[in-house]
């Protein structure tokens, strides 16, 4: 149960862009070709899950017995950009095809900073690291589900005509806002369930 | 590249030419998750304004030591240092505002303005500069929280308040709610960007017709 209503929650009713505010640079920035935003989606997934876990690991058995929360922004973006690099080097030796697909958006990851907010959520909610990582992985799964409708949608703007100060920034926050505004419905859907 | 401008013209330049969230559209998570009020993107300002100067001045003074392969996580923790300090000094005499901010104070550690502020200036120029770019763009940064805070504060409750005071005592219309949620957030800063695109074209126009 807990499971299903983490789930829901990352995915739906709290979903990083559209309730939390959390990765919205590469949201805004790497949006503009379905491709890319596959591409971006896939390494989001695989990092945040994983990252969550070892940040999570790292907080059980390093800072809470030796009491050095009050490091935690500091330990918490060394373990980020540390995973980032080792997952970069690990995938470049045993997996050069999906390396490849994923390219520059790797090194982006570190300053995403969803990344960094899955985990501090975690500390905050006193997930602990299984739940850590089914929340950084629920989480995820909603950036990517953000980020791959929206994508979709910027392509269409290719074909139509749109007004020239709106171009750019301006429209998409104003459609990530709609979206958003979508979303919103979803917050009371669940309440029985998440009970 | 050195930079050549005056040195008030370093501060200067954050507020309108190089501002962070219009011109540049960086450091958007706190622009928009912080803004529900005035006070908070004040508050949130602040803390940016003095991790910005402290980053930018420590990353200028070691960019002469700081090898070119290994400078991003020689950032990283030159600007997380200021942001634990943020942290605990927030917590420790403002708890109801840091309880507000919430994740957002330890965020600043990956706010791309912030980072991008060290790549692209910092560490290409003197530490004066430095602190004095780091005080420009962080002020144009909290001009633009507050301006979207109050925006947002005012629609959606009637009115501004300060501390205990709020203004005007009694709200003037129905609040619109929707402008406190995210969605509110989003509507509202692109409506600005699509306004300031605005009037940066009858600028140029002007200009162009003055100089024809």
């Amino acid at each position: 149960m807990k499971f299903i209503s983490i789930m829901l929650a990352g995915v739906l009713t709290s979903n990083f862009i559209f309730m939390q505010y959390l990765g919205l640079c590469a949201f805004v920035g790497i949006s503009e070709q379905f491709e890319t935003a596959l591409g971006m989606s896939g390494a989001v997934l695989f990092v945040m899950t994983f990252a969550c876990t070892v940040a999570a690991a790292f907080e059980q058995f390093i800072l809470v017995p030796f009491g050095l929360q009050y490091l935690r922004t500091i330990a918490y973006i060394l373990v980020i950009a540390a995973f980032v690099q080792l997952v970069e080097i690990f995938l470049k030796k045993t997996a050069p095809s999906l390396y490849k697909a994923l390219g520059i958006y790797l090194p982006l990851i570190t300053t995403n900073c969803a990344v960094l907010g899955a985990a501090m959520l975690n500390v905050k909610n006193d997930y602990g690291i299984l739940w850590g990582t089914v929340n950084g992985l629920a989480g995820a799964l909603g950036w990517s589900l953000a980020i791959l409708i929206f994508a979709g949608i910027r392509e269409r703007w290719k074909f139509m005509k749109i007004p020239e100060v709106l171009k750019g920034f301006p429209l998409a926050l104003v459609s990530t806002g709609l979206m958003s505004l979508a979303f919103l419905g979803f917050s009371g859907l669940f309440k029985t369930i998440l009970k | 590249m050195e930079s050549k401008r005056s040195l008030i013209g370093e501060f200067t330049k954050g507020l309108i030419e190089e501002n962070a969230t219009f011109r540049m559209a960086i450091g958007m998570c706190p622009t928009l998750a912080v803004t529900t009020s005035l006070v908070n993107g004040f508050w949130m300002g602040v803390a940016v304004i003095f991790v910005l100067t402290f980053s930018n001045v420590f990353v200028s003074i070691l960019r002469k030591v700081t090898p070119d392969e290994i400078r991003i996580p020689i950032f990283v923790i030159l600007i997380a240092t200021p942001v634990v300090i943020v942290e605990l000094v927030m917590n420790a005499y403002l708890p109801e505002m840091y309880r507000l901010l919430g994740i957002f104070v330890p965020l600043i550690v990956v706010n791309c303005l912030i980072i991008a502020r060290a790549e692209a200036f910092a560490y290409k120029n003197s530490v004066i500069r430095s602190a004095l770019d780091g005080l420009g763009i962080g002020t144009g940064f909290m001009i633009n929280l507050m301006v979207i805070g109050a925006i947002r504060e005012f629609l959606g409750t009637g009115r501004l308040a300060f501390g205990s005071v709020a203004f005007p005592a009694e709200p003037l219309f129905e609040p619109m709610a929707v402008m406190l949620t995210p969605p509110g957030g989003f509507v509202t800063l692109g409506v600005l960007m699509a306004i300031l695109n605005i009037l940066v074209r009858r600028a140029q126009l002007r200009k162009a017709k003055a100089s024809a």
